[in-house]
Parts: C-alpha cells; structure tokens; sequence
C-alpha cells in the first residue's frame, strides 16, 4: 500500500520549508532556469566557479516539496565538489529515483541524498525531484541559453 | 456568498436519491490505498453507471456490426441504435429544426473540426477569432493554430479577478473583424458559469457565429440549443457518464453543408471515381470511416441515465455541493479559493499556503480522496491569477456531502505535514 509518509521524509519536510541556498548569488558564472510545465515548478540556479571546482551554488523560485527540497539538498551536496564529482553524484541519484522500487543503490555515493528513494514509489514525481539537476548539469555544460525543461 | 444559501439548496436536492445513485456506480464502492474512494475529479472524467456499462457489453455480445453499410441482420441492428442515439442525443440538447449532431472523439475534435473546416473557410488574414481568458487550451490552441495559418489574430474577452467575463469588454472586442466567438460555457478550471445566452446574443446582432465548449456544461446543467441559438456546441461522452473517445458536435445544416469536410474516407461519401467524389449529405459527410459505435449507442445510453435523473436535480445537486464545500473549506487553514464567480458550476480549485498543489494532491491520495493537480489545460487563467497551478475538487450527481467532509479532513492533513 503507498503511503506518501514514506515520500515525504522529514528530511524532505525540513527542507521544503527552511530551503538551504536559497537565493540569488551576485556574479554568477552560470544561471540557468529549470521548469516543469506540467505543474508549474519554475527554479533558477545559481553557480560560482572556483577552476572546475563548484564554490557557491544557489537556488531561487517555486515548487512543490519533492522539487524545492531537492534542489536545496542538490546545492549542500555540491558545494565544493568538482564538475566531474557532481555529474557522477547526479547519475547515481538519477539512477536511484528512476530504478524500480525494491533496487539497490549506491548508499555512499548518494548520502543523503537517499531521502529521494520514496520517489520510486510515484513515478509522475521523478520529474520533481530531478528539475534542479537538469538544469545544474546543464549549467555546468555550459549550456545556459535555453531554460531547461522536463517536456 | 458565490451561491444560493445552504438552505435553500438543501431544499432542492430532496428530489434526488444520492444513496440510489451511488448504487449505480459500481466503482464508487472499491477502495484505494485502504480507504473508501471520495471521487472528487469530475470534471476531467465522470464515472460510469451499470446501464452504461451494460449497453456495452450488450453491444458487443449481440450486435457488434459496421453501420450504415450492411443489409444484414446484425447490420441493421447496430445502425439503428447508432442512428436512435444520435436522435435521444438531439433531444437531450433540445436541437432546434434544422440542426445537426455530428460524432466526434471528443470536445477538442469537435473544435479542431469547426477551426479546420468553417475556419479555414472564413478567416482570413487580418480577420479575427474571438476566445476568453478564461478557455481550455483545447478551446485555443486550435484556433491558434488557424490564425497562425492565415494571418489572422486571436483575441482574448479578458476576466475579472472573480473569474467573470468582463461583460463591457464585449463591445471593443465584437468587430467587423471577428470571423467566429469560441468560448466555454463553463469554466473547467474555476467552475464560472459564462452568460453565454446574453453573450451569443450579442455576437449574433453583429453577425458573429459562436461556438460554445459545452464540455464542462452538458454533463451538469440542463442544455437547450433552442433557446441558446449557438451556431456550434461541442462535448465530451467522458465527461457525461458516457465512454471516453466519444463526443457530440452540434451545429445548423446549412452551415454544415457549407463546409468543407474534415476527413476523406469511407462513409463520408455518396460516389468516387478518381475523377470526382460526391460528399455525402448530413451528418455523414462529417464523420468519415467506421465510427466509435460503441462509443456512440453507450453516450445515448448515458444520456438515458442523465435524463432519469434529471437535469434540473442534478444542476440543484451540485449547486448544494458547492456551496457546502466553499463553507466547509473555509476552515481549513490557509486554503484560498481560486474563482469565486456568482454563477458557478459543481468545481472548486483552490490554493493553499502550507503546500504545492501536487502535494495536496498527493496526501489526499493517501486518504483515498481523488482531486485533479496543476494547470487544468488552462494555463492562461493560472497565469491570470499568479499561480503556477491549483487543486481543483470537481462533483457529479453521485459525490456527497460526507465526502466533502473526507475532503477537509484530507486537507487538515495536508496542513498537519507542511505546516
Ligand atoms: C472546458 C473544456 N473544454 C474542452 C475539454 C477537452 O475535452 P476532451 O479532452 O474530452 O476533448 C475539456 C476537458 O478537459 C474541458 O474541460
């Protein structure tokens, strides 16, 4: 039986309300927006480079709990990590959300980023909770034309 | 308050047995995640009831045939039901003379019809469509697609922030222009009931042809074509306890034959030769290949239920359920309704401050209770009123005041895990 207890962690909870990072950083090296037509999740991402290594990362916009908590934990997660450590952080938590509910996945790579595996319970949320990580990756591939979208 | 008083629309329901009801529809009666089902999203699909389901199943176990093409025995059986349908369906929208009713898939193939045919026939560049705010994107999109065709611009009747048409915008908007009128009859993502009789009038003493989005009206309130004089109405069998993939579109034969056709193929016909194709007269030349027949003789089926329950009641029904529900959420805390017209129909969409409409969705799952999330196919009234996206609780004839009950504990709920 679903319960969105176990969607919602309180880690989740924690995060939606009192979101880390977020804000608008002054001087970025990349901005890029994130948005989710379907339901009208709309964030834009803030990055700060130090060489390939990610200084500051920030978050600003609206969304529902899934994308707004993992946005905020996406940027504790990375500050200071590099480029090549983030994406590998990324496959590891896109993999985790879109593998069938009963999976194993890579507990230490993901940390605790692991509060996001309820999400393979409720397909129609993946898109949530990988909004802010579209649009980050996009970013630090440089591609900050276009806003990123989940359509 | 938007509505009659509690009282008064208590009064008026006494005429339909809601308990009954429910008895006819089978699915109201499972449960979801362990809970007694509250099915409170209407308004994208309505449920279906025994003697709908039966019909269905009665076709395909004794008179599944292709119509309109057989002198065999099942052949007749099955065009007669199709062509009894089509005329229990012209009855139920109480079709004046001379008019049509056309099968489509559906509300959005009705307009695409209309846009592609009569439009692509009338507006030209530097013409104009007229649409509201507060439209279906089914109801615009199309259009949209036309005017970009042709040149031509599409034009918007603005709404106020009650989500009414703004009645004295009408005058600068009906012009020498405006090639055709689309617009809803009911709201789908606020409930506003459009006065859509005054509305047509006033198009029509310019000359302006009207075609009414009936969706959101046709399964919940009494329709009368004569007296509304639309030139096109279009709606949904989904949506009126009927099939999906079925829908209804009206309009006046000598417009119709004016038109070009949709689609080329069979049974839109009277003759072919490579040289030269004869169309087919009304309502055939409309309705091109074999129909959705089962599609066609389940929505008569459904308008057979309807009519056994009455329009009026169910219009007094969900007029109670409504105004039931706006006082009952007025205690949930934080919750704003969105569209609080003086004419509204059986949907309330509304925001909260604790939490995102797709997680107020996704809690009230929990509780079984079944709402619709997001933009409502109608991202131009979000953007009208500043907000990504509502919560929209939609009722039929079967929803009750208990399960407006279950809905607020719900969304107390909601406020217990966000707040
Ligand atoms: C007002 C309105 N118009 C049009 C439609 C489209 O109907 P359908 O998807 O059945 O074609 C809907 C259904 O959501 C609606 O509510």
């Amino acid at each position: 039986m679903a319960d969105s207890r176990s969607l919602y962690e309180q880690v989740i909870l924690d995060h939606n309300k009192k979101p880390r990072n977020f804000g608008k950083i002054e001087n970025a090296d990349a901005e890029i927006e994130g948005f989710n037509p379907l339901c009208g999740d709309h964030f834009t991402i803030y990055v700060k480079m130090e060489g390939d290594r990610i200084r500051e990362v920030a978050f600003d916009g609206a969304g529902c709990a899934i994308s707004k908590s993992s946005a905020s934990i996406m940027t504790t997660t990375l500050k200071g990590k590099t480029i090549e450590e983030a994406k590998k952080i990324f496959e590891a938590f896109h993999q985790m959300v879109t593998s069938a509910p009963d999976a194993e996945f890579d507990a230490d790579a993901l940390g605790k980023l692991q509060v996001f595996s309820g999400v393979r319970e409720y397909p129609v949320r993946i898109k949530c909770a990988t909004l802010a990580w579209h649009a980050l990756v996009a970013a630090l591939e440089g591609q900050t034309e276009e806003p990123v979208t989940t359509e | 308050m938007a509505v009659d008083t509690l009282e008064q629309a208590e009064s008026s329901t006494l005429s339909l047995d809601v308990e009954a009801v429910r008895r006819d529809f089978p699915i109201l009666s499972r449960t979801v995640h362990g809970k007694p089902i509250v099915y409170l999203d209407n308004a994208a699909t309505s449920q279906t009831p025994i003697p709908v389901i039966d019909t269905i199943r009665r076709y395909y176990l004794e008179e599944n045939s292709n119509v309109h093409r057989g002198v065999h025995f099942l052949s007749q059986v099955a065009t007669e039901k199709y062509e009894a349908a089509r005329r229990r369906i012209a009855t139920f929208l109480n079709s004046p003379v001379g008019c049509e009713v056309i099968f489509t898939r559906g509300t959005t193939d009705g307009i695409n019809l209309v846009a592609q045919t009569y439009g692509r026939q009338h507006v030209g560049a530097g013409d104009e469509v007229l649409v509201s705010h507060l439209e279906h994107h089914s109801n615009i999109v199309p259009w949209q697609m036309l005017c970009e065709e042709k040149g031509a611009r599409l034009r918007v009747i603005p709404i106020n922030d009650r989500g009414e048409i703004i009645m004295e915008s009408l005058d600068g908007l009906l012009t020498g222009k405006t090639k055709i009128l689309a617009l809803a009859h009911v709201s789908n993502a606020l409930g506003t009931v459009n006065p859509v009789k005054e509305i047509i009038a006033r198009a029509h003493e310019r000359d302006i042809p009207v075609l009414l989005d009936g969706a959101q009206s046709a399964p919940h309130m009494p329709i009368d074509l004569k007296d509304l004089g639309a030139d096109f109405f279009a709606c949904s069998g989904h949506k009126m306890y009927g099939p999906t993939g079925i829908g209804i579109l009206h309009g006046r034969a000598k417009v119709l034959n004016a038109m070009p056709p949709y689609q080329g193929g069979g049974d839109m016909i009277m003759s072919v030769s490579f040289e030269k194709t004869t169309f087919n007269s009304l309502p055939y030349k409309f309705e091109a290949g074999t129909p959705n027949i089962e599609g066609v003789i389940a929505l008569g089926a459904a308008v057979d239920y309807l009519e056994h329950l009455g329009m009026d009641n169910i219009a007094a029904h969900e007029r109670d359920l409504v105004a039931y529900a706006t006082e009952a959420l007025r205690e949930v805390k934080g919750l704003t309704i969105i569209g609080t017209a003086k004419a509204k129909a059986g949907v309330i969409s509304f925001v909260m401050e604790s939490a995102h409409p797709h997680d107020i969705g996704q809690i009230l799952d929990d509780e079984g209770v079944a709402i619709r999330v997001g933009h409502h196919c109608a991202q131009p009234v979000m953007a009208r009123f500043g907000i990504p996206a509502t919560a929209r609780a939609s009722f039929a004839a079967y929803n009750t005041r208990d399960e407006i009950d279950a809905l607020v504990r719900a969304l107390h709920k909601v406020n217990e895990v966000f707040g």
